[in-house]
């Protein structure tokens, strides 16, 4: 079986960032991504994108690390799933329909982060999707949505959306914002942090301005929303009014995507301030296993810039715990990244107070909204559930089905823990998460039958 | 629906989507190219047999399955169109074919 | 200290079926459990009721099994009437495929000595040769050479059973109670306290159904139950059109439209992790059977903790030290789920169990019973 010293799982500015270096330090690494091209989320499609892209420069500053990615030695692996992992580093992948594994020395995890799911009433609707979704298509294809399109939530992402499809002639109707009020004055205070990062507070100042000059109505306070229709959305509805629409899309931040690491069973936590789990790590990215580690949002939301730094931490200390650099020259080179990656996060406790979901993100009202998507499982069953007495997600689950769909939890993962601890009156801290399990993404039978047996290491027997 | 944007790219792909041809950018995903051909679902669910559209477009969700060159609930949005690629929506469970493999 | 009629602890498949049993009955209950993450050999089960395979030199477990399976329509209909959750029990008789000469001549040997210990009870068998298979299962593979079936096996949902259980036991007044292990227990002859966190409970009977927990947890109460883990994957597909008319052994199709696929048996001690090398061995079994599989998709899989005492049959024991104590162990806890509602859940009530149980004290074993 091939081995490697370093697998980094996820090609998007952690992954890529941390192999360039890696690479640099003569590391025996690969990398391997779902995705066709590198990039990750936010910079999907890079490689193709023209200088004028409507998506702005922030979005172009991805092509250089893309370039030296492909001008690097690792063994890049596109259109790979990573379908199983073993605490040992034996990983199991599935490309074109082929199973393939080999083992790691070292893991590195930078499978970045998804968008918080938003649990309206009518959120599975078509026409229904999250404002990241609209953003991938554009990247991708240079396609926009045609028709009437509200954009609503909060969070930077989403007016960054609404001035991308803007610049590409698809200005949106309505940019319906759902923070509280109590969001503004909590975000207020520490002053140093808004004043530490004065650069990103100016961004977002500006998005705002692009977005009104676009001639984007936005409306503020937002409550009550609900997307509204027969077979496809139709209207978008709020307290207090309503609104034709062909599109909704959402947004309410994101979180850090934690499937491979709890499927390792890596020990997380419950990140209060961004209401999310997440790996728990020290400076380095080490996880609670000491040949794992973790770089960019998917350790925590800190954003594409922090990403790229996290992602050489990581790539440095892989260095050390490989035997290639001493402590001291690790240190050293991770000073400046260090002083880098404090002012990147400079301002995210206050965005994380400006843009907290409000309760009804976390736990919806009604119990007809879908908590389960994929095996179309409504609130209130998980409610009825939890009084019956299931404690957690795992028995949820058993009586309930969620998480059993081929998302695996994914998407209904916070959803479902906020409502267990709600009708429990616990806090989602000691509620818990469901451990994901092999496949992590669908692979055939046949696939698997295929699996040689030179892909096992020598102990296992058949 | 969703259309090119009026500077869009210049080269396209032709795809075959319900039986129809359509033309899409490079680049685009099969569930984007079922948006451009103007469906709103993309598959109907297969216990309640509720009708679906892509929600997140980055493989997590899994609600964009569909039946691409005859193999039933693909991840859609993690498929990059090819020529002559043949799409269909996925109506509830999948069939079998018995006389397969 | 509140006082109950009996208290079971264990909420998997076997203490929710005795506990639900025992509050039909009128008796009030109270069913402990652990939380959520725990071993819970429920969630590991592949759902055949199963009677075919049971009890080859051991006629009182197969009609133990036999009787379960024939009380198991009538559950279900009772349980989906109080509750509204149907446990997809179906009974279209079951198949178990042979893929070479010499395991179908062991299996029609099996088949004929089942019929033979039956005696007068009877046990109705066709050994079925590759056409007639291939007649009742849609692209049998061609390795599969012949099969057994009988009319007594069926299949379920395990966790809908389990959640019609629990929702049973609490519409006839069963009290359950989360997050408990049993760590300290008084137990006297008929009189037996549990310490929980807000203070204790007391009851003239206590069952023991914790699964794998009551290795440790019976000689406490002088019984024994040397029950050992035994980990078993199982691969669910995409949900397909239904194809399969009835479940076979190590591969059924649910009422939804996934195909399950199992049977593997690893000796890993207390080990749930998931191998690869196992997952593709089942894959490879499925696959020679039913050579379309191969283009499913597995969408999910696991590895869990059975529970397998040393010789396989289930343990059943009151004990002698402390009357009104009881254990319940087994490996078929959905095929055995209608034998524990309805005879054995009325045996504990009455306080004495059955003479048809005798053989499965752990006596014999050759265990001391006293702690």
């Amino acid at each position: 079986m091939t081995e490697v010293e370093l697998a980094i799982i996820g090609a998007g500015p952690a992954g890529m960032a941390a192999a360039v270096l890696a690479d640099e330090l003569g590391l025996d690494t690969v990398l391997i991504d779902e995705q066709g091209a590198p990039g990750g989320q936010i910079y999907r499609a890079i490689e193709r994108a023209a200088p004028d892209t409507p998506l702005g420069a922030d979005y172009l500053a991805g092509r250089p690390l893309a370039a030296a990615l492909r001008a690097s030695r690792i063994d890049y692996r596109p259109n790979t799933v990573l379908w199983h992992a073993d605490p040992e580093g034996a990983l199991f992948l599935a490309t074109a329909g082929r199973t393939t594994s080999l083992t790691a020395r070292r893991i590195l995890l930078a499978t970045g982060a998804l968008e918080r799911p938003v649990p309206i009433p009518g959120w599975t609707l078509p026409g229904v999707m999250t404002a990241g979704a609209a953003q991938s298509v554009l990247k991708s294809s240079g396609l926009v949505p045609e028709g009437r399109v509200v954009l609503a939530g909060q969070g930077p992402l989403l007016y960054l959306v609404v001035a991308q499809l803007a610049r590409a002639g698809a200005p949106p109707a309505a940019l319906f914002e759902t923070a509280p009020l109590e969001n503004y004055l909590a975000a207020a205070r520490p002053v140093a942090g808004l004043w530490a990062g004065r650069r990103r507070l100016l961004e977002g100042l500006g998005l705002i301005a692009a977005v009104k000059r676009a001639g984007v109505p936005i409306r503020r306070g937002m409550r009550g929303l609900r997307a509204v229709g027969r077979r496809r959305l139709e209207r978008v509805a709020w307290e207090g009014g309503e609104l034709a629409a062909d599109y909704l899309l959402l947004h309410e931040g994101v979180i850090p995507n934690v499937q491979i690491g709890l499927a390792l069973q890596l020990r997380h936590e419950w990140d209060e301030a961004q209401l999310c789990w997440r790996p728990a790590v020290d400076a380095w990215g080490q996880t609670s296993l000491p040949n794992i580690a973790v770089a960019g949002d998917g350790g925590g939301i800190s954003g594409a810039g922090a990403a790229v730094l996290t992602g050489r931490l990581a790539a440095l200390d892989a260095a050390l715990w490989l035997g290639r650099i001493a402590a001291a020259e690790r240190d050293r080179r991770a000073a400046p990244i260090r002083a880098a990656l404090d002012r990147e996060r400079a301002f995210r406790p206050a965005l994380d107070r400006l843009c907290r979901p409000a309760r009804p993100v976390m736990v919806p009202a009604e119990d007809d909204v879908i908590a389960c998507r994929c095996e179309e499982v409504p609130v209130g069953a998980v409610r009825r559930a939890a009084r019956l007495g299931a404690q957690g997600p795992n028995q949820i689950k058993a009586f309930t089905r969620c998480g059993m769909g081929p998302c695996q939890g994914r998407i209904c993962g916070p959803v479902v823990a906020a409502i267990i601890a709600d009708t429990l009156g616990k806090p989602i801290a000691e509620i818990g998460t469901w451990r994901p399990r092999a496949p992590f993404a669908p692979i055939t039978l046949g696939a698997l039958a295929d699996l040689a047996a030179a892909d096992f290491a020598p102990q296992v027997d058949s | 629906m969703f259309r090119p944007r009026p500077e869009g790219p210049g080269a396209a792909v032709a795809v075959s989507i319900e039986g129809r041809t359509v033309t899409v950018p490079v680049g685009t995903s099969a569930a984007a190219a079922v948006l451009a051909a103007g469906f709103d679902s993309i598959r109907e669910t297969p216990v309640e047999g509720c009708e679906r559209g892509p929600y997140c477009m980055m493989g997590v969700c899994f609600d964009c399955l569909a039946e691409i060159d005859g193999a039933a609930n693909q991840r859609s949005c993690m498929i990059e169109v090819q020529p002559g690629m043949r799409i269909s929506r996925q109506i509830r469970a999948r069939t079998i074919d018995p006389e397969a493999g | 200290m509140q006082r109950y009629d009996s208290i079971v602890i264990g909420g998997g498949l076997v203490g929710s079926a005795i506990a639900y049993g025992l509050a039909r009955a009128g008796l009030k209950v109270a069913l402990l459990d652990e939380g959520d993450v725990a071993f819970r050999a429920a969630r590991g089960n592949f759902g055949l009721v199963w009677v075919q395979s049971k009890g080859d030199g051991a006629p009182h477990y197969h009609r133990w099994t036999r009787r379960s399976a024939d009380e198991w329509p009538a559950l279900a209909a009772e349980l989906e009437g109080k509750t509204g959750i149907a446990a997809g029990h179906q009974r279209p008789g079951g198949v178990h495929l042979c893929l070479g000469e010499d395991e179908l001549a062991a299996r029609r040997a099996m088949m004929e000595r089942l019929r033979v210990q039956a005696g007068n009870f009877g046990f109705d068998y066709r050994m079925l040769d590759r056409h007639e298979l291939a007649d009742l299962l849609p692209g049998l593979g061609p390795a599969v050479i012949g099969g057994s079936w009988t009319p007594y096996d069926g299949h379920a949902n395990p966790l809908a059973l389990l959640h019609a259980l629990h929702k049973g036991f609490a519409e006839h007044g069963g009290r359950y109670v989360p997050n408990i292990k049993v760590k300290e227990a008084g137990a006297a002859p008929g009189d037996f306290c549990i310490r929980l966190a807000d203070g204790e409970i007391g009851a003239p009977k206590v069952v023991l159904a914790a699964g794998l927990g009551n290795a440790e947890l019976a000689p406490r109460f002088g019984l024994s139950a040397p029950v050992k883990p035994l980990k078993g994957q199982i691969l669910v597909t995409e949900r397909a059109r239904q194809v399969l008319p009835l479940p076979i052994a190590t591969i059924r199709q649910t009422v939804e439209g996934s195909i399950m696929l199992g049977d593997s048996q690893e000796d890993a001690g207390f080990d749930t992790s998931q191998r690869p090398a196992v997952m593709r061995t089942i894959a490879r079994r499925a696959v020679l059977a039913f050579p379309w599989l191969r283009d499913l998709q597995i969408v999910r899989a696991w590895a869990a903790l059975r529970v397998m005492p040393p010789d396989g049959l289930p343990i059943y024991d009151q004990s002698e030290q402390f009357p009104g104590a009881f254990t319940a162990n087994c490996h078929s806890g959905v095929t055995l789920a209608a034998a524990h509602a309805n005879l054995f859940a009325p045996m504990v009530a009455a306080g004495e169990l059955d003479p048809a149980l005798e053989r499965f004290s752990a006596r014999r074993f050759d265990v001391p019973a006293a702690a």
